[in-house]
C-alpha cells in the first residue's frame, strides 16, 4: 500500500489545519478559485503518490536551490520529501550503485506512471569537443535520460536548460547542449516547461502539485508552458507599470529616477517581452523580485535570452548581419544608404536633363 | 477606357486611380507616417516626465496612437485587398505582377536601364510600369503584410491570452520567430524597410512626374493621368 500525501505529511508532523492552509495557497497559487481548495485536500488525502524520477544533466543546480527555498514550508516538506523517497542525485542520501538502482527499481514497478523531472540538459555533440562530459554513474547522461524518459508518464523540463538550452545552449554551444524536446528519440510522453533561470519556487511546486493532486497536466500554451505561470508577461503585472505608462524611465543606475523606482524599460528591461510570474508571485517568500530591487528584467525565462545582445539594451542586437547591430543600427544605415543613393541619382538626373535640354537648344 | 481630350494641352488623359484608392493611399500615407514615429518612440522612449505617475501618461498615448493608427492601417489594407476585386484593373496590380510574362521582365528591365541613365527615353505607361509594380509588390504589398501579422502579435501579448489578437496572431507568431524579443526586433526592421520603401517611392513619383512621359502626383491627387506626348502606352487595354 503506497502512502497517500496525507499520509506523509501526517508522519513529519503537520497538523490537520496547518495541511488545509497549504491546499487554499496552492489553489490560490494556481488560480482555481477557493472551490478547488478541498479539491486538491480530497485529491492529496485519497490519493497514492506517485513516484518521480528527478534527473540532472548540464547545469548549474539553481532549480533545486529554488525548489527547496519553496516560500511557505509545507510545499517544500511535502513534496520534496515525497519526491526524494525515489532518485535526485543531488539530495538523496543514496549514493553509488544503490542509488542507480534505485532507478532501475521505479522504470519497473511504475512502468509509464512515474514522472519524470529533468534539470538540465544533455550535451548531444560530445565528439566535437573530443572529450567526455557529464557522465553520471560511469554512463553518459544522454543514455540516463533516454532510458528513464522511454517508460515516463510526463516529463517536467526544469527551468530554462531543460526547457530552451540556456547558458549552455548559447552560442557557440561546444557541448551541442540540448533542450530535452528536442532530443532525439526522447519518446512520446507529454513535456511541460517550467522555464526559468531558475524557476521561481513556489511555480515549480504549484506545477507538481497540480499534476500529483489531479493526476493530469495543467493546460500547457503552444510553447508547452503552463498557462497558469506563463500566460502573461512580468510588464502586464510590473509594480513600476504606471511609470511606463507615465513615460517616466530610469536612464541610467543610480540617478534620481532610479531612486524613484520608476520604469526600467531604458535600461533594457525584458519585462515586456518575457513570460513568467516574477511579478504577482515574486521570489524568497513574496519578499522581492528582480525589479523591485532596481535591476531590469534580463528575460531569464525566454528562450535563447543569452543570444539575443545585452541584458542593458532595450532594443538588442541581431546576429544575422554577422555584425553586433540593433535593428535602428541597420534601419538607420539602410535608410542612409537609400538617402545619399537617392540625392545622388536626383543630382544625375538634373545633370542629365540639363544636357538634354542644352541638345534640343542647340 | 475612359479618355477625354484634354484641350489645353491636347493630349489625352485617362482615368487610372478611382477615388475609394486615391483615399486609401492618402490615409495610409498618414497612417504609416504615424506607425513610424510613434514605433521609433516607443523603441526609444522620450526622455523622462517630471512630476507623478499619476499626473502623466505620455507613453500611454503614443502607444495610443500607435495602436489606433494600426488599426486603420490594417482595416485599409484590407479595403485595399476587397478594392482590388471591385475595383478597375489598374487597382489590382500592384497585387499581381506579371512575373510569367517575359515582356513584363523586358520592361523591368528596361524600366532599369532609364533609372541607370542608359536609355534616353522610358517608356510610357497607363498603370504602374513593371519595375514600379516590382517595388510595390514586393516592398509595399509584403512589407505591409508583415508588419501587420508581427505587428498584431506584439499586441496580442497586451490584450492577452484568450484575445483574438492573441489567438490569431500571438499564439503562432512568437513562437516562429523564437521569443517576443525577436518579433519586436523584425517589426522594427520592417519599420525601416516601408520608411526605406517611402523615400524611394516619394523620390521616383516626384523625378517620374518632372522625366517622364505621363504625370504621377497629380494622378493621385485627380485620379486622372496625363501624358506627355500622344504616342501609344505600352499597357494599352
Amino acid at each position: 500500500m503506497i502512502e497517500t500525501f496525507y499520509d506523509v505529511m501526517r508522519r513529519q508532523g503537520i497538523t490537520r489545519r496547518s495541511f488545509l492552509k497549504y491546499c487554499s495557497l496552492t489553489a490560490a497559487a494556481m488560480g482555481l478559485g477557493p472551490s478547488f481548495a478541498p479539491k486538491i485536500a480530497y485529491a492529496m488525502e485519497t490519493k497514492p503518490r506517485i513516484p518521480v524520477l528527478w534527473l540532472h544533466g548540464l547545469e548549474c543546480t539553481c532549480c533545486s536551490e529554488s525548489f527547496i527555498r519553496s516560500a511557505h514550508p509545507l510545499a517544500k516538506d511535502v513534496i520534496l520529501s515525497m519526491i526524494s523517497l525515489d532518485y535526485d542525485s543531488l539530495i538523496m542520501a543514496a549514493a553509488g550503485h544503490q542509488a542507480e538502482s534505485i532507478i532501475d527499481e521505479i522504470i519497473e514497478k511504475y512502468k509509464g506512471n512515474y514522472i519524470l523531472a529533468c534539470e538540465g540538459n544533455p550535451g548531444l555533440d560530445q565528439d566535437k569537443t573530443g572529450g567526455m562530459s557529464c557522465i553520471v554513474g560511469g554512463k553518459p547522461f544522454t543514455d540516463q535520460l533516454l532510458r528513464v524518459a522511454k517508460d515516463a508518464k510526463a516529463i517536467i523540463s526544469w527551468g530554462s536548460c531543460a526547457s530552451w538550452g540556456c547558458v549552455q545552449a548559447a552560442k557557440p554551444n561546444p557541448t551541442g547542449a540540448t533542450p530535452i524536446h528536442k532530443v532525439p528519440g526522447i519518446g512520446n510522453a507529454p513535456i511541460i516547461k517550467v522555464p526559468g533561470c531558475p524557476p521561481i519556487a513556489e511555480v515549480m511546486t504549484g506545477v507538481v502539485t497540480y499534476m500529483l493532486t489531479f493526476d493530469r497536466l495543467p493546460t500547457l500554451d503552444r510553447q508547452g508552458r503552463p498557462l497558469m505561470f506563463y500566460s502573461q508577461r512580468i510588464h502586464d503585472k510590473c509594480y513600476r507599470r504606471s511609470h511606463f505608462d507615465a513615460g517616466q524611465f530610469v536612464e541610467k543606475f543610480d540617478d534620481e529616477a532610479a531612486r524613484k523606482g520608476y520604469c526600467l524599460y531604458k535600461m533594457g528591461c525584458k519585462g515586456p517581452t518575457t513570460y513568467n510570474a516574477c511579478s504577482t508571485i515574486r521570489w524568497n517568500g513574496g519578499l522581492s523580485f528582480p525589479i523591485q530591487a532596481g535591476h531590469p528584467c534580463i528575460g531569464c525565462s525566454e528562450d535563447g535570452f543569452w543570444d539575443k545582445g545585452s541584458f542593458y539594451d532595450r532594443m538588442t542586437s541581431i546576429d544575422h548581419f554577422g555584425i553586433e547591430a540593433n535593428a535602428d543600427q541597420v534601419g538607420i544605415a539602410a535608410t542612409a544608404a537609400v538617402g545619399v543613393g537617392v540625392a545622388a541619382h536626383a543630382a544625375a538626373s538634373a545633370v542629365k536633363r540639363a544636357q538634354q535640354k542644352g541638345d534640343q537648344e542647340q | 477606357m475612359t479618355t477625354k481630350p484634354n484641350a489645353e494641352h491636347l493630349e489625352p488623359a485617362v482615368y487610372v486611380y478611382e477615388a475609394p484608392l486615391r483615399l486609401w493611399h492618402w490615409i495610409n500615407a498618414l497612417s504609416v507616417t504615424v506607425l513610424a514615429l510613434t514605433g521609433w518612440f516607443i523603441a526609444s522612449p522620450l526622455p523622462t516626465m517630471p512630476g507623478e505617475a499619476i499626473d502623466n501618461y505620455l507613453m500611454g498615448y503614443i502607444r495610443f496612437a500607435h495602436f489606433a493608427a494600426a488599426y486603420i492601417f490594417a482595416v485599409g489594407f484590407l479595403f485595399r485587398i476587397y478594392w482590388a476585386f471591385v475595383g478597375n484593373h489598374h487597382a489590382r496590380q500592384i497585387f499581381l505582377p506579371s512575373i510569367f510574362n517575359k515582356e513584363w521582365w523586358c520592361g523591368v528591365l528596361h524600366e532599369l536601364k532609364w533609372y541607370l541613365f542608359l536609355t534616353k527615353e522610358p517608356r510610357k505607361y497607363l498603370g504602374h510600369n513593371p519595375m514600379a509594380t516590382l517595388a510595390m509588390h514586393l516592398m509595399l504589398v509584403w512589407g505591409t503584410v508583415f508588419l501587420i501579422i508581427t505587428g498584431f502579435a506584439l499586441y496580442g501579448e497586451g490584450t492577452g491570452m484568450g484575445s483574438w489578437q492573441y489567438t490569431l496572431f500571438s499564439s503562432w507568431v512568437i513562437p516562429l520567430f523564437g521569443q517576443s524579443q525577436d518579433v519586436h526586433t523584425w517589426h522594427h526592421l520592417g519599420m525601416w524597410y516601408i520608411v526605406i520603401f517611402a523615400i524611394i517611392h516619394i523620390y521616383v513619383a516626384i523625378r517620374e512626374d518632372i522625366m517622364s512621359r505621363q504625370s504621377m502626383i497629380s494622378t493621385m491627387i485627380s485620379g486622372w493621368r496625363m501624358f506627355k506626348d500622344v504616342r501609344d502606352t505600352e499597357d494599352k487595354r
